[in-house]
Order: structure tokens, then C-alpha cells, then sequence
């Protein structure tokens, strides 16, 4: 049995053919001038066109991608002088806004602090690309591993532009967080013993990476909802934020909200506020198939734009090397970087290698769209999309017989569920859009540039610089999160709200006038992609 | 994938007939047909539960219920989701509870009222064995619950199918937590390694790493030893660095302050 057409399987029997004698083959990892070159020639950040400068606001100049610039430069969901901010629906000390990894986490840490904490999110509370982590988390564990090599690492992966006191923070903090998700009841895979299993991500000198199977996001996510609920924190769930609310000292103090359901607008006045929106996959930047969540539309890089608050590497996307490329039911689904972390190769049409698997994710798939776009060596569905190969086999030879079943289950049925036997047979992959790498700017406790509002996850930038490494993001939203639920903890016990305004909106929305930028048709933040109609047969989703 | 070489199927959407491409999942058939999604989408990747669905094909009497982004459509189905289970939770005190036989029934008792139709591990989209999983709570080895359970998404179809209205996700939940909790062993590695961090064994190489000039940190990262995929018996050459080069040890006079407590 087969899971392929005809059509490809010539380039299957090739890779099988070169199988034994390229499990063996060293492919020496690029030098950083290397890096540097192939990434400027193929990557898509650095694609002509691709981006535009913001033209107005405090983020006036910053680069960032066409799709998400549009947005940034849109038209408010509310009109300001609409919305009654003297009776709000509720006050609390500390709004998260956000219900995946990095609001849970904040949420909780602020409950600890004894503020009274509520948490919004757009759809169900848990949902969010947390869930959705294959691969694990980083924490400097290991016996000949500390948090200075994955310091390095994380510098380098990141191009060296990554902010150093919060790379200083994320390292540090790693093996706590760790330990404060096994007291949480997360069921880290072990090695026979006991100790924690631990294993490779691109730009990692040692194995680093902490997995629970491939469902590790799902399982810390189940424990941490779970946590929430038993601490009484009360949620919000179908009510995304839209607007930020300010004080007469330009501090955050609130936000709008939207009922989904009954479309109703809502103001909820905070002394802080914790921004934990995520990320941006669904605006499909250039074009491509992403690995996100429905809701990450990049609701809260708009709101916080049109606060005030800075943001940084907004024009670094990341493309995670291995998206499904075929079946196209499965388009863009993530096969998690742990398969090239178990000896999983990079194969093109021709049963060839052409990249150190464990090159960073911006190297890897740099290289993959050289392999297929320049050299014409990918390999072509019947519907015409191209890919390269991911031979999974070789981590079954490698590893042992039923390894890809055990460290991988969650994939091993979906491919299964299309006839595809992954133990046996490999996986076609391509680049597909995965993660922002910068956001809104912020400290090492989480504080963006306006005051009393704080970031933590996704939607902030920095830590990873130009690029992230993989297992850095489930450790980033749980470090972050947990220093900003503290510290605007903390702050709301010495804030007053003062005269609640949304003039930066009537402002923002002036100066776009004045420039001749303000489009009727055009509203921020997006909250849901819109899929219908032919849109549902465009193949840049799942 | 263009639209005319596809042949179309009708399908039934709350017994509403449209007539989509064939070959799409139900998900994409539904947003082809004009439905913009608030609830019933979620990952679109088959792991968080959120697209509930059950549907019947003619002349069949099956009720099939499925994932909406994973399961294909099929011509004449008819369809219905249910974007929301309404489960008993109980609230606890994870610290507080040990992994004692017997904790899963005294915290959910209704478990007892299990009569092992199966109904549950057949409409679970996960292929998960959930009546398996519950025989093994009620004889209360926590273990087992953990392990059979661990790909629960908890979307609840389970729950909502069950005669004796046991909410099987959430028993799974507890006995995954107690087992992530009390019955893992805690690694020592770890704990050493926060005791080092706690006593700032890596303050002075941070913050030295930190004020480091770009080209100064890119020389140190071209230094760094490569752990070898084969590493059972691999040991650094320099198991210092970088420390060795760039300073180790003392603490701080700027001492970090507390940044979160920690939950002991």
C-alpha cells in the first residue's frame, strides 16, 4: 500500500535507493557568512516587495510585511466618540487578553499575586497556537548543557540582534519553568529512569528540547486550563479585544471588547493590562500556507500600534522548513522539527540531501526553496504543488522499531488517516509560515513602551531577534508570561485609573486622513479569516 | 485545485442542501458553502476539539461523528456540529491529592455508573480506548488512565454520547495531572540544575554574555562543541566552556531580584 500517486513515486524509490549510504553522510553546517548568504538570496523576508514601511503612528518607518502593514494602517471596529466609558461591564486589577499559553500562565501568576484577574479571549479559552506545539520546550537540563550555551544558541539563531536582557531572562528562567509545569501535572516524556528525555532543534549545540510526544503544547495547555479554572479566575471566552483604553497619562487602563455572538461593544476598565494575543499565521504573509490557529490575525500588534506601543523585527517571519505539501487535506500542517531532531533527512526529487537538518529554521528552509525553486530539484504533486521529502523512515532504522509511533503519535494517525504510513513511507514537506519573530517591543518583565501595558508571548519581539529557535516559543510565553502576570501584579497595587479616553484612536485615525491613507473598506484588528467561497479552495490553508 | 474540474456532491448543513466539490473536508465545505466561522473552528488541524460534528450518509444508519477539519465529505451526508459539551468539573487542589488507588471516584463518583457500552471509545474521533480507560479508573490505578488517555483532546464526544453522563474527558484530565504530579519521579538533573541557577552559578557568565560587542559573542558561538546525534557516551572536550573563556563563578553585586515566586 501506497498513500502516493504513481506520479511520485519514482522520486520515492530514489530516496530509498540512496537511504543507507546517506545515513551515514556528514553534511558540515554552515559558517555564519554562509548563513548570511543564503538566507539574503532565498529567504522570504528577503523577497522584494514583500514589505512596505508603516506609514504613520509611532511605528512610523518600521518595515513590516504588505499584509500586516494594511492592517496597522486601517480603520478602528469602533468609533470612539460611540462608546460610553463611564460604565464599563467590569474593573479588575490585571486584563489578560488572550487565553493560550502565555495568557494562562499570566493569569495564573497574577492570581498568585492576590489581583483580581480576568481573563478575555476571542474563541475558547486554550485556543491558540500553544496547543498546536509538536516539538517541546528548551531548558538548559542536560549534564553538559547550561544556560549560557543556550544563551549562545539563542543568539545565534537569532542573527545576534536578539535583545540580551531577555534572552538573559528566557535562559534563566528555562529549567524553573520546567519544573513549575511538572508541578502543574505535565507529563514530560522521561528517559527508562526517570530523568527528563530531552532532544535536538535546528541551532542547538546540545539536545535541549523537552517534548510530551508531539502533543507537548496540548498537554502543558490541558494542565494549565485546567489550573485556571480550578484557581476561580474568571473567564471571558467569543470576545475578542479591539481596542486598547488609555488614562490622561497615556496609560493603558482598559479595553474594548466585541461580542461575537451578539455583536454587542463593551469597555472593561484594568489597571493593567496583559497583552497575550499571538501571532499572525492567518494573514498567509506572501501568499503562504501556515501552520497557525484561526485566530492568529495579529489583533493585538494593531491595538497596541494604535496605543502607542513600539514594535521590533516585524518584518522577520519565520517559515518552519517541514509544512505538509501533500495531501493537500493536510496542507501546511506542521511536522514537528523533533523528526530531524530523531534523524530525520532533508531529501530532494533526486534521493539527495542538501542541508545539515540541524541548521536553524530560516538556514533550513532557505535551502529547501533554493532546492526547488533555482535547482528544480523538488518533487511535484498531481495538483502541482512541490516539496521536498522528509524521510521519516530513517528515524524507525535509526531509533528502533516503533519510535515514530511513540515520540510522534499525534502525526503518525493523521498521515495514516490518508492512507500514508509514515514508519514506511516519507513525508512531502515545504516551507510554510509559522511564527512571527518580532512584535511588540517589551522588557525583561514583560512591560511594553506604553505604560501599565504588558506583552508576553507571540505578540512581543526581541527575545528571538531575527529568528527563532525551535522549542524557544513554548519556553518564551510561559518566561514572559509568568514576569508580566507578576509585575502588572504588583503595579496595580500602586495604580489609580485615571480619565479613561480613546484619543489615540481619534488621532491615529486623523493622521492616516491627513495622509491620505484612510480606506472605508478596510477595519483592524481582522479577528477571523474569511475562508468562503472559492477562498475555501485556495491552497494556502488547511 | 480549480473549481470546474471538480466534480460537485450535494450535502445536507442542518438539512439545508448544497451542492460543493467533492474532496473537501467538511470544514472547507461549510466556509465553500458561505459559513464564516466563530465556533466549530479552532487549530484546523485535528488537535483542539473544537469542530465537533456528526453526520449520516443515505441508507446508512450509522451516526458517524468525526472532527469537521479532518473528516472528507460524502455525497448526501447530512450534518450537524456541536461546538460545545457542557462537562462536570470538579475543583481541586492538585497538591493536596496523592495518587492514592480510589482518588479518580471520590472526586468524580459518578465513574461507578459506568454499564461498558462502549459508546464512548466509538464515537471518540481520537480512536482513543476510552471504556478501557474508564475500567481502569474504576479500579483506580491512576497510571493507566494517564497513559490510554494521553491523546485526549477533549472535545467532549465522548461526554455527550454517555448513557450514564459520566464526563470522561475531565476524569482523564485529573488522572493525568495526579500522574504528571505525584506519580512521575522528579529528576534530579533538574533540581540540581535550579539549585546552581538559585545560588547564581551562571549570574556572572550571563551578564558577561550579555554586555559582549556582536562580533566579540559570534566568535565565542563558533566555538561551541557540537553534541553528535550518537551521544550516550559523548562528553564535551571542554566541558567549561564557555565559563572558561569568558569568566564563571561568584555571584553578583547586583543581585537579581525576585522575579516570580516559585510554587513549592
Amino acid at each position: 500500500m501506497s498513500g502516493y500517486p504513481g506520479s511520485m513515486q519514482e522520486s520515492i524509490r530514489n530516496l530509498e535507493r540512496t537511504r543507507l549510504s546517506r545515513a551515514k553522510e556528514e553534511i558540515p553546517l554552515l559558517s555564519l557568512k554562509e548563513r548570511q548568504e543564503l538566507l539574503q538570496r532565498y529567504h522570504p523576508d528577503y523577497r522584494e516587495g514583500g514589505r512596505r514601511e508603516i506609514r504613520v503612528g509611532v511605528n512610523k518607518g518600521e518595515r513590516v510585511p504588505n499584509e500586516l502593514a494594511d492592517l496597522l494602517e486601517a480603520k478602528s471596529l469602533i468609533r470612539p466618540e460611540e462608546m460610553d466609558l463611564r460604565h464599563g461591564k467590569g474593573e479588575t486589577d490585571v486584563l489578560v487578553i488572550g487565553g493560550g499559553g502565555g495568557g494562562a500562565s499570566a493569569a495564573l501568576s497574577a492570581a498568585e499575586e492576590g489581583a483580581k484577574t480576568l481573563i478575555t479571549t476571542k474563541l475558547r479559552f486554550g485556543d491558540s497556537n500553544t496547543i498546536m506545539a509538536e516539538g517541546g520546550i528548551q531548558a538548559a537540563t542536560g549534564k553538559f548543557d547550561s544556560p549560557a550555551l543556550h544563551y549562545l544558541d539563542t543568539m545565534g539563531g537569532g542573527g545576534f540582534q536578539n535583545l540580551p536582557n531577555l534572552v538573559h531572562a528566557l535562559v534563566r528562567d528555562a529549567p524553573m519553568i520546567l519544573e513549575w509545569l511538572a508541578r502543574l501535572g505535565v507529563m514530560f516524556d522521561r528517559k527508562d529512569n526517570g530523568d527528563l528525555l530531552a532532544s535536538f532543534a535546528g541551532g542547538q549545540c546540545r539536545r535541549r528540547v523537552h517534548s510530551a510526544a508531539d502533543y507537548s503544547g496540548m498537554e502543558i495547555m490541558r494542565a494549565l486550563r485546567d489550573e485556571v479554572y480550578n484557581r476561580g479566575i474568571e473567564i471571558i471566552e467569543f470576545c475578542p479585544a479591539v481596542e486598547l483604553v488609555l488614562d490622561e497619562k497615556r496609560k493603558c487602563a482598559g479595553a474594548i471588547f466585541i461580542n461575537l455572538d451578539t455583536e454587542e461593544k463593551f469597555m472593561i476598565q484594568s489597571k493593567t493590562v496583559i497583552l497575550a494575543t499571538g501571532g499572525i499565521g492567518r494573514l498567509h504573509i506572501q501568499g503562504f500556507p501556515t501552520t497557525n490557529h484561526y485566530g492568529a490575525t495579529a489583533d493585538g500588534l494593531v491595538m497596541a500600534n494604535r496605543a502607542g506601543a513600539k514594535i521590533i523585527f516585524m518584518d522577520a517571519i519565520q517559515f518552519h522548513p517541514t509544512g505538509t505539501a501533500y495531501p493537500e487535506q493536510l496542507l501546511g500542517l506542521l511536522v514537528s522539527e523533533a523528526f530531524r531532531g530523531w534523524s530525520a533527512q532533508l531529501v530532494n526529487g533526486e534521493g539527495k540531501r542538501y542541508i545539515n537538518e540541524l541548521e536553524t529554521r530560516d538556514v533550513t528552509s532557505s535551502a529547501t526553496i533554493r532546492e526547488v525553486v533555482e535547482r528544480k530539484k523538488g518533487v511535484s504533486t498531481p495538483t502541482g504543488m512541490q516539496g521536498v521529502w522528509l524521510d521519516t523512515p530513517l528515524v524507525e532504522i535509526n531509533k528502533g522499531k516503533g519510535t515514530i509511533q511513540k515520540i510522534f503519535p499525534h502525526l503518525f494517525h493523521r498521515f495514516y488517516t490518508f492512507g500514508i504510513d509514515i514508519t514506511k513511507e516519507p513525508v512531502l514537506v515545504y516551507p510554510t509560515q509559522h511564527y512571527q519573530n518580532g512584535g511588540i517591543l517589551i522588557d525583561e518583565y514583560g512591560e511594553t513602551t506604553v505604560g501599565n501595558l504588558f506583552a508576553a508571548g507571540e505578540v512581543s519581539g526581541g527575545v528571538h531577534g531575527r529568528n527563532r529557535l525551535g522549542g524557544n516559543s513554548l519556553l518564551d510565553i510561559f518566561v514572559f508570561g509568568r514576569r508580566a502576570g507578576v509585575r502588572a501584579a504588583q503595579r496595580a497595587k500602586e495604580t489609580e485609573i485615571g480619565q479613561l479616553h480613546l484619543d489615540h484612536i481619534v488621532e491615529y485615525e486623523r493622521e492616516l486622513e491627513r495622509s491620505g491613507l484612510l480606506k472605508e473598506n478596510i477595519r483592524g484588528p481582522l479577528l477571523l479569516p474569511d475562508y468562503r467561497y472559492e477562498k475555501a479552495l485556495a491552497r494556502i490553508h488547511q | 485545485m480549480e473549481t470546474e474540474k471538480r466534480a460537485y456532491v450535494p450535502i445536507y448543513v442542518y438539512g439545508k442542501k448544497y451542492e460543493v466539490p467533492e474532496g473537501l473536508t467538511i470544514q472547507k465545505a461549510m466556509e465553500f458553502v458561505g459559513y464564516h466561522f466563530i465556533r466549530s473552528c479552532g487549530c484546523r488541524g485535528g488537535i483542539c476539539g473544537a469542530c465537533l460534528t456528526e453526520y449520516r450518509v443515505p441508507g446508512k444508519y450509522q451516526l458517524k461523528v468525526v472532527l469537521a477539519c479532518q473528516a472528507l465529505i460524502e455525497p448526501g451526508m447530512q450534518i450537524a456540529q456541536s461546538p460545545f459539551v457542557p462537562l462536570n468539573r470538579a475543583q481541586y487542589e492538585l497538591e493536596k491529592i496523592t495518587g492514592q488507588p480510589g482518588v479518580l471516584g471520590k472526586i468524580y463518583p459518578e465513574i461507578y455508573r459506568c454499564v461498558q457500552c462502549n459508546t464512548c471509545t466509538r464515537v471518540c474521533p481520537m480512536e482513543i480506548p476510552v471504556m478501557d480507560y474508564m475500567a481502569h479508573a474504576m479500579k483506580g490505578d491512576v497510571e493507566k488512565v494517564a497513559l490510554l488517555s494521553f491523546q485526549c483532546i477533549m472535545c467532549g464526544a465522548c461526554a455527550s454520547k454517555c448513557p450514564a453522563e459520566i464526563s470522561q474527558p475531565n476524569v482523564a484530565l485529573l488522572a493525568r495531572r495526579i500522574y504528571g504530579r505525584h506519580i512521575l519521579p522528579f529528576p534530579e538533573d533538574l533540581y540540581q540544575r535550579i539549585r546552581d541557577i538559585d545560588q547564581g552559578r551562571y549570574n556572572l557568565v550571563l551578564e558577561r554574555l550579555t554586555q559582549m560587542s556582536t562580533e566579540a559573542l559570534m566568535k565565542v558561538y563558533t566555538l561551541r562543541e557540537q553534541e553528535p546525534q550518537e551521544s550516550q557516551e559523548w562528553a564535551p572536550k571542554d566541558p567549561n566552556f564557555p565559563e572558561n573563556i569568558i569568566g564563571k563563578g561568584e555571584p553578583l553585586s547586583r543581585k537579581e531580584g525576585k522575579v516570580w515566586g516559585r510554587i513549592s
